[in-house]
């Protein structure tokens, strides 16, 4: 089906199934320990055999030797892979470091071998038998040392390319001109994904044929990826990813985990699996990279912004791509001036990838700083400054504007709700006991993309629905919101239809990342359930568009029909796709939201507490709100967790993150998270699809931790611009206690 | 100041001479011969109840709790997030206490009766926390899930049987199901996906703090 024009009404309009609060379908598998994983996958395949990843102990060098012997004769030990004796693998054009290195070696705890043997004890015990003489040489750590020297990347094409500046207007003369001025810098830093399931594999071969029981968010991408990888055709492939322990961006691509299955599957002629460890997790697969933005805002006494500079520098491999953090602020406030760039240093960490709103969510840690202390700078309140300075068209291309945009809405119910009229104007003005409290707030603002989407759907004998596509779930509710579309539109209750996911084998579906999973993945269900209806419509000779589906029947000119009687004589099915036309390139499909933020910071210690957080979002039509609710509390979780703790600390002599476990890597725990509470606005984009709906898993952690950091500023005056705001960056700026 | 400088300077000269030891140890001296075959695991007869059935196994001294469970017992609704203790998803309950799956080995459990997520209730006839955990969405990947019902099940009945907590004001005081010390006794559980405020929700239902 090719969406090219506006959506009219149409069966999801009901809303008797889709929009309404519905409990997970796959709750019971999930609360009983029913669910299973990809490491976990006992069932499907006889003999498998452990492997145990060895990571390289430098960052950047080569392997002069590496002596296996010992291990090798180690108990239980079938074989030891490494580069040389792997057999043909090459690297998929998606992944910037190889999966298995060796003699080069282009990061720390990148994998230099495979150990397979007959118990997970044995593997691992036996890795430590392996010698390595390594020839290590100095690398590049230090992404602040090649902040004047970084060549600029990026431009129009978003990401990648060597490209100059992009320039509207006159930046510099106006922010000359410009009677109020801002010019700030901050920075961001490594952050790790810590998805609870760490990524793992099994690999069997079957002659030339290679099945994976994976965790990817993306199925389609790991079958094409593993058929460059193994130099094998598509079709010899199937990859299974049924349920995904989290992903964040990290399980977007294959990683180590799932090569090593397959080269170590292949070496000993028998199933293998392979789970990365926690701390491996750290250094061997992806991270969202650090940044240092400088902001310039330049304003009129009224608060109207006339220049806006946003330049970011990150680093990743050679070849690797930048972090975006621009991105957002081409397309969020007004103003007539504009200058964006981002310059990409070489490092020789590990490989820089995409986590959750990869470029948007630390670009936004940043912007939504700037806001505040412009709006400081101007005596205005940061929720009217913002306000001041919406705009309803993309600032560089004034001709394009946006399907819907309630950013301002957002703002202004919000700030209704969380009682922002009380907060001070000035920081340090209000005590609890030892506390010192503050409120702040962000924007929200993320691009939903369109993208093709496929499914099949079949009612069956019995008159129940089946619903497969490889979409995966990963967390997100997809289970559920597929299910949802399918019964609304077949007309039949949610408990008459079945959904399988996350099978390569199944139509291909838009899978599970940058907010684009939900709307597409429902939107290619609804088109291949327009196939079975018009299926169902053909075989009973009624017209396709006056048959009603409902309860169970379908009914058209005074005739009312089972499903199960349509298809008592064979299951009927239907399959298509959704895929979109120049529409959708006309206009911005974008969501927006408000995120406002109680912090309380201890006036002796600096500690920080986060009181309450409210998000207000416009995300188009919200297909199930218990689900989508917590996307939202989750990412603001998140979001907390960028705002206060989360850093990897890079040792700048090595070359490595150091903390590498989550004792050492902090993220947000169960006492870190107060009251949270989320609106949606009434919204169906027709512009976007038929489903009328957008994403908001990405969009609901931009602006949060800035909010965190608005809401310090305010309770304690002290504005830290260097991300994580521990308590450290506080204590010696703190007000004097009287 | 000087001082702080001096200790600084030869701290980092400490890291980096004991790296470069660590590296040097890992250079093979030219001309050693192979060593011989090491010995076999050391294997260990135990026994134990897990959900109510005894199993007689036989197993290697080093595998955990965690993985004779996932492994051996194919049970594999208790996940292992970080295999050493600092997670919470392996937990499961031992003897009715709950621990970390991960932190303690099979061996150790000689006549223990173990509870899993399998053993708290079925996809037809659930447990009260597992059926609350669904009506108020205190999940999203569901990898964290198991261990934060059995842990969550844990922290009642630590509530109940007025086990204290660093959350009381008074620590001499019974404790009550309250949010502050559901989320303080909760906090070795992780979960990325934050369904933190949902689980608490969950978890005062069950208590009967709250429907």
């Amino acid at each position: 089906m090719k969406f090219d024009a506006p959506s009219g009404p149409n069966p999801i309009d009901r809303m008797k199934v889709v929009g309404r609060t519905t409990s997970r379908i796959d709750g019971p598998v999930k609360t009983t320990g029913a669910a299973p994983y990809a490491y976990e996958r006992h069932d499907v395949v006889a003999n498998q055999a452990y492997g145990y990843m060895l990571g390289s102990a430098i960052a950047k060098g080569r392997i002069k030797r590496i002596d296996t012997a010992d291990a090798e004769r180690a108990p239980g030990v079938l074989k030891i892979v490494t580069a040389a004796n792997a057999g043909p693998f090459a690297t998929s054009r998606h992944n910037t470091a190889r999966l298995l290195a060796g003699p080069e070696i282009q990061h720390y705890d990148q994998a230099i071998a495979l150990i397979v043997a007959e118990t997970f004890e044995q593997a691992r015990a036996a890795a430590t038998l392996i010698r390595v003489d390594y020839a290590r040489v100095q690398g590049r750590y230090d992404l602040a040392a090649q902040k004047d020297t970084a060549p600029l990347v990026g431009g129009s094409s978003g990401e990648g390319s060597a490209a100059a500046a992009l320039r509207t207007g006159d930046f510099e003369a106006a922010f000359a001109a410009a009677p109020v001025k801002l010019d700030a810098t901050y920075s961001t830093p490594d952050q790790s994904h810590q998805m609870m399931e760490p990524h793992a594999s099994i690999a069997a071969w079957s002659g030339d044929e290679l099945t994976v029981w994976t965790s990817t968010q993306m199925v389609a991408w790991a079958v094409q990826d593993l058929s460059h990888t193994f130099l094998i055709p598509q079709e010899k492939i199937r990859v299974l990813s049924p349920y995904v322990g989290g992903g964040f961006g990290a399980k977007l691509r294959i990683r180590a985990d799932v090569v090593l299955a397959a080269l170590g599957a292949r070496a000993v002629g028998r199933p293998v699996k392979v789970a990365i460890t926690r701390p491996q997790t750290m250094n061997n697969t992806v991270h969202r990279a650090a940044t240092i933005q400088r902001i310039r805002l330049g304003c009129d006494r009224e608060g109207r912004i006339g220049a806006i500079a946003h330049e970011s520098l990150s680093g990743n491999l050679e070849g690797g791509r930048p972090v975006t953090a621009t991105a957002q602020t081409r397309l969020l406030y007004a103003g007539l001036n504009r200058l964006t760039s981002m310059r990409q240093a070489v490092l020789d960490l590990p490989e820089g990838n995409s986590m959750r709103a990869p470029g948007a969510a630390p670009g936004m840690m940043a912007l939504e700083i700037a806001m505040d202390e412009m709006a400081e700078k101007l005596g205005l309140d940061p929720v009217e400054f913002r306000i001041r300075n919406d705009t309803q068209v993309d600032p560089e291309k004034p001709d394009k504007r946006f399907s819907e945009r309630q950013l301002v809405r957002c703002l202004r119910d919000g700030a209704a709700k969380f009682g922002w009229s009380r907060r001070p104007m000035r920081p340090a003005q209000r005590r609890d006991g030892s506390w010192w409290v503050g409120l702040g707030v962000s924007s929200a603002f993320h691009n939903s993309p369109a993208m093709k989407s496929a499914a099949r759907v079949r009612l069956e004998p019995s008159g129940r629905i089946l619903v497969e596509t490889d979409m995966t779930d990963i967390g997100t509710g997809s289970y559920t919101i597929i299910a949802q579309t399918a019964a609304e539109m077949m007309g039949v209750p949610l408990d008459m239809v079945e959904v399988r996911l996350g099978d390569s084998h199944f139509p291909a579906a838009a899978g599970s990342g940058g907010q684009f999973g939900a709307s597409n993945s429902t939107s290619g269900v609804y088109a291949a359930c327009v196939k079975l209806r018009e299926a169902v419509a053909r075989q009973l000779n009624m017209e396709p568009d006056r048959a009603v589906f409902e309860s169970g029947h379908v009914v058209a000119d005074r005739r009312r029909v089972s499903l199960a009687d349509v298809a008592r004589g064979g299951a009927l099915t239907g399959e298509d796709a959704i895929e979109y036309g120049d529409m959708s390139r006309s206009v911005h499909l974008s969501t927006f939201g408000a995120h406002f933020v109680e912090a309380a910071v201890h006036a002796y210690t600096g500690e920080v507490r986060v009181r309450r957080m409210l998000a207000v979002c416009a995300a188009g039509r919200i297909l199930n709100p218990i689900s989508a609710r917590s996307q939202m509390i989750g990412a603001m979780t998140m979001g907390v967790g960028a705002a206060l703790m989360e850093e990897m600390v890079v040792d700048k002599r090595f070359g490595f993150f150091v903390n590498h476990d989550l004792a050492s890597y902090e993220v947000p725990v169960h006492a870190d998270i107060q009251e949270q509470e989320v609106l949606f606005l009434d919204e169906a984009d027709e512009m976007a699809n038929p489903m009328k709906a957008k994403g908001l898993g990405e969009l609901a952690i931009t602006g949060v931790a800035a909010a965190v950091a608005n809401a310090i500023y305010n309770a304690c005056g002290v504005r830290v611009r260097d991300y994580p705001l521990t308590l450290d960056k506080l204590l010696d700026r703190l007000p004097r206690i009287a | 100041m000087d001082d702080d400088r001096k200790l600084e300077l030869s701290r980092r000269g400490l890291l980096v001479g004991s790296a470069a030891a660590a590296a040097a140890t890992a250079v093979p001296s030219a001309g050693t011969q192979a060593t011989p075959l090491r010995p076999n695991p050391a294997t260990m007869p135990v026994s134990f109840e897990v959900n109510g059935t005894r199993y007689d196994l036989d197993l290697d001294t080093r595998t955990t709790l965690l993985d004779a469970l996932r492994e051996h017992l194919k049970l594999t609704g208790t996940k292992k997030g970080c295999d050493h203790g600092q997670c919470g998803a392996c937990t499961v309950l031992v003897n009715g206490e709950r621990i970390n799956a991960c932190l303690s080995l099979a061996v150790q459990h000689s006549g223990d009766a173990v509870t899993t997520i399998e053993g708290l209730g079925t996809i037809e006839q659930l447990h009260p926390m597992q059926a609350a955990f669904i009506k108020h969405d205190s999940y999203q990947c569901g990898y964290c899930t198991p261990g934060q019902i059995c842990s969550a099940v844990a922290v009642l009945d630590e509530i109940k049987r007025g086990v204290p907590s660093h959350a009381q004001v008074d620590i001499a005081a019974r404790p009550d199901p309250s949010d502050a010390e559901l989320r303080e006794r909760m906090s070795g559980n992780i979960c990325r996906c934050g369904a933190y405020s949902n689980i608490v929700e969950a978890m005062a239902e069950v208590a009967g703090a709250r429907t």
